[in-house]
């Protein structure tokens, strides 16, 4: 004596949980102070998102009896490239002096990137001509 | 009930998409824009799918692919330009 659950309704549920965490990562889109706390918020809940609604999407097609190697490329490549690009992003908003929020405590990477910064100004004044 | 679930999560999709448009554009600088618009593909990409499942068609999976594809490679693009000033970079030292 089990409930019978139809298999579509499981995949439908995987996309609105799916939705669900995009809709809180623009949540924290929003009301983060700045840009290093907003990449926590969105590069992992809006991947998992994203993730969720295509294998949910992907479950429901499969179940029709239709499986999609176009859509399994997608989701293989968002999987692959969506952490990516927040790190990078990160990186260049780092390294272009965007400044971190008030409320942070501490900045570790402030001694390792001034010193290198220092070093390739260096390096310029001698050699002006090796760029 | 497929379809009511369905639409709500089309309306939870859309809140997300106006929340990454508002970073957009109020956005203090310009990797938050970049950061925005990174996150305005991947939204895009999940409505795509939702729509497809909505309308039971497989037609558009290559759409999902291609924007996967083009927004990755704009964001690593203005984040390049952000840090260094070029995009491609030429090898032409010594």
């Amino acid at each position: 004596m089990s409930v019978i659950i139809p298999s579509e309704h499981i995949a439908v549920l995987l996309i609105l949980i799916g939705t669900i965490f995009s809709f809180l990562s623009a949540v924290g889109l929003i009301r983060l102070p700045d840009i290093y706390t907003r990449s926590h918020a969105l590069s992992k809940g809006s991947t998992m998102g994203v993730l969720f609604t295509l294998v949910g999407t992907f479950l429901f097609f499969v179940l029709e009896g239709f499986f999609s190697i176009r859509l399994f490329l997608g989701i293989f490549f968002v999987f692959l490239t969506a952490p990516v690009a927040g790190h990078i992003i990160v990186r260049a908003a780092y390294r272009s002096n965007v400044p971190l929020a008030k409320e942070s405590v501490q900045d570790d990477l402030k001694d390792v990137i001034g010193l290198a910064k220092e070093n390739s100004r260096n390096d310029m004044e001698k050699n002006p001509y090796k760029l | 009930m497929i379809q009511g679930i369905l639409i709500c999560s089309l309306v939870f999709l859309s809140f997300a998409i106006f929340a990454t448009i508002f970073r957009l554009v109020k956005g203090p600088s310009a990797p938050d824009r970049i950061q925005a618009l990174d996150a305005l593909g991947i939204n895009i990409i999940s409505g795509v799918a939702i729509f497809s499942v909505f309308i039971r068609s497989t037609g558009f999976f290559e759409v999902i692919l291609l924007i996967g594809i083009l927004s990755f490679i704009g964001t690593i693009a203005f984040a390049r330009y952000i840090e260094r000033g070029v995009v491609i970079e030429r090898n032409n030292s010594e």
